[in-house]
């Protein structure tokens, strides 16, 4: 079996973000980046796959030099080669390009499943992997949580909201967009990340024309969100008297104490 | 020509999700700025559902109707609508950004050849131009973004952005359009609940819940003791019941429980849409972070920056000493 995982290099959780200048995106020369989170556990899923079914992780992602780091992470963690879409600026291509250029670096590998986060991390669009499996013809399931596929047919699990699950039998070659928190993630080993440094990561070139197809919307700027209340932030940086003063707010302006 | 714009309405186990309602007022709220008519779409095996939105200001509800549209899946509401959507030809496709959306609406744009400005918050009709607004970085920033491209421009709004009981009411007629639905590749098996909420926390007047910031399973025991001096209920966001440290029942936001306490007391919560959605219609809510951009704030009435073991112990104490 073959299983292509799709991940999404994206700025760390935990940044501080600064709008650019052109207020188009935000500044990353300062930033540091990791795998988009729900990204993560699909690979997670298709490593657990694999152990059970064999066959091979082939890890996909698409963007500049740094993506590089995730490609080499995946590796460490079992995948067993990369493909890496090598593209620059490509931050305002919407879903439908980059699942064009996904769908040529993929379609060749004829995977049995194609697997991804249900939504990344900056754009959030939640789309790319719906519209890849469009573009390859393949079904696919969305915020999925559990994989059954020890027999022939493959079963999955899939969130709805407010606590509501179905299952699904699903037709395969098959594309799944996983959720967070589905298993518990690996770490790399020292023996994983040694045998990363000999697998193969082959770079592919979108055609040049691939950035911009389909391109059905322009960001025409990014700033903080407006904020919705007022807040009284209290403490002034001195988080005990902050809770102090709040206890009393809560008493005499809230009244819910 | 392109004309007019469609909504298309959800329902769910014989119900329509009220969700759909929001999506009719933003409908509305544009075909009113831009002169166009709105047009509902209802899918399913028959009419009966399309009925309940006769009450609504449309000019019409189209009825798709197909047996394959009996039970959800996204093979045949893509096929359905896209023939809906091409028999209308409309200039706007507006939907509630729901799990359903989420599965299939990216599918139909796609036979478009695009995509679709996807969870919107909010939008502005200013001569004739529409400027959407969404949230990027887990609700860190906001994008404004305009339609580019040939009409149909797909568009799905957050729940919440729009109220449904602002929807206009009026009276209209159904129209039935029966549709061809190809191969459906999945079979859904029917939707069930994980386990007997034991926790009902839509019925907690006040909520203490816990995020990332709280480190560690161990100083679930601090929170607990705050929640205890405020006669309280713990809960939480998502990555805490990923890891296990508190069971999925107390889990707030779109995967888990939607609440609107008198109280509630965001430690370490960083402010992800997926969370605020549940929590945000809340009374009084309060917010300790060490980042000062966290999104929480967005929505706080109270906020402290700093470490929530500082703050933690100091308020739980503070308010026994109150209630005496």
């Amino acid at each position: 079996m073959k299983i292509v995982v799709l991940m999404k290099q994206v700025p760390n959780k935990d940044a501080i973000l600064r709008v650019s200048g052109d207020e188009k995106w935000i500044e990353e020369g300062d930033l540091s980046f990791e795998v988009s989170e729900s990204d993560g556990y699909a690979l997670e899923e298709a490593l657990r796959l694999k152990e059970k079914k064999g066959g091979e992780v082939v890890v996909c992602s698409l963007g500049p030099a740094r993506v590089k780091s995730v490609i080499k992470d995946a590796l460490a963690r079992g995948a067993d080669r990369a493909i890496h879409v090598v593209g620059d600026q490509l931050q305002q291509v919407g879903p439908y390009a980059t699942a064009q250029m996904l769908a040529e670096a993929i379609r060749g590998e004829q995977p049995d499943l194609v697997l991804t986060g249900l939504q990344s991390d900056d754009h959030g669009y939640g789309q790319t992997g719906v519209i890849l499996a469009e573009l390859l013809g393949l079904p696919h399931a969305t915020i999925v949580i559990e994989v059954d596929y020890s027999g022939e047919q493959l079963r999955v699990k899939r969130e709805l909201e407010s606590g509501w699950y179905q299952w699904y039998t699903m037709q395969t070659p098959a594309l799944l967009t996983i959720q967070s928190g589905i298993s518990q993630i690996r770490y790399a080993t020292l023996k994983g990340i040694m045998a990363a440094k000999k697998k193969e990561i082959r770079e592919v070139q979108p055609a040049g024309d691939a950035a911009t197809a389909g391109e059905f919307q322009s960001v025409e700027r990014i700033y903080l969100p407006l904020k919705q209340k007022q807040t009284q932030f209290l403490g002034d940086g001195d988080a005990k008297k902050g809770a102090a003063q709040l206890a009393e707010k809560l008493r005499t302006e809230a009244r819910v104490i | 020509m392109p004309n007019g714009i469609l909504v298309f309405i959800e329902h769910r186990q014989g119900a329509i999700n009220k969700t759909s309602f929001e999506a009719v007022a933003a409908a509305q709220q544009l075909g009113a700025a831009l002169g166009q008519e709105v047009s509902a779409v209802v899918l399913g095996a028959d009419a009966s559902l399309a009925g309940e939105v006769t009450g609504y200001n449309v000019a019409r509800v189209v009825s798709a109707e197909s047996q394959k549209l009996a039970d959800y899946t996204p093979d045949a509401y893509a096929d359905a609508l896209e023939q809906v959507v091409r028999a209308r030809d409309p200039r706007y496709v507006i939907l509630p950004h729901t799990y359903l959306v989420r599965d299939f609406a990216p599918k139909l744009a796609a036979r478009f050849g695009k995509g679709l400005i996807s969870d919107c918050i909010r939008m502005k009709a200013d001569g004739g131009e529409v400027t959407f607004t969404r949230r990027l970085f887990l609700g860190k920033m906001d994008a404004d973004v305009i339609a580019k491209g040939e009409p149909p421009v797909f568009a799905s709004f957050q729940s919440g952005a729009y109220r449904g009981d602002q929807a206009e009411k009026g009276s209209a007629q159904v129209e039935s359009l029966a549709v061809e639905v190809g191969d459906v590749r999945m079979q859904p098996e029917a939707p069930f609940q994980e386990m007997k909420q034991a926790v009902d926390l839509t019925k907690a007047d006040v909520i203490v819940a816990i995020g990332r910031g709280i480190k560690s399973q161990e100083n679930i025991a601090l929170a607990q003791k705050l929640a205890d001096a405020l006669g309280g209920d713990i809960a939480a966001s998502r990555p805490i019941c990923d890891a296990g440290w508190l069971p999925i029942d107390r889990q707030i936001g779109s995967s888990g429980q939607t609440v609107a306490p008198k109280l509630y007391i965001a430690l370490g919560i960083s402010g992800a849409i997926q969370h605020l959605v549940g929590m945000k219609n809340a009374g009084t809510i309060v917010a300790v972070n060490k980042d000062p951009e966290a999104p929480i704030f967005d929505i706080a009435d109270f906020g402290i920056v700093g470490d929530l073991f500082d703050v933690i112990p100091v308020l739980t104490e503070e308010i026994l000493k109150m209630k005496g």
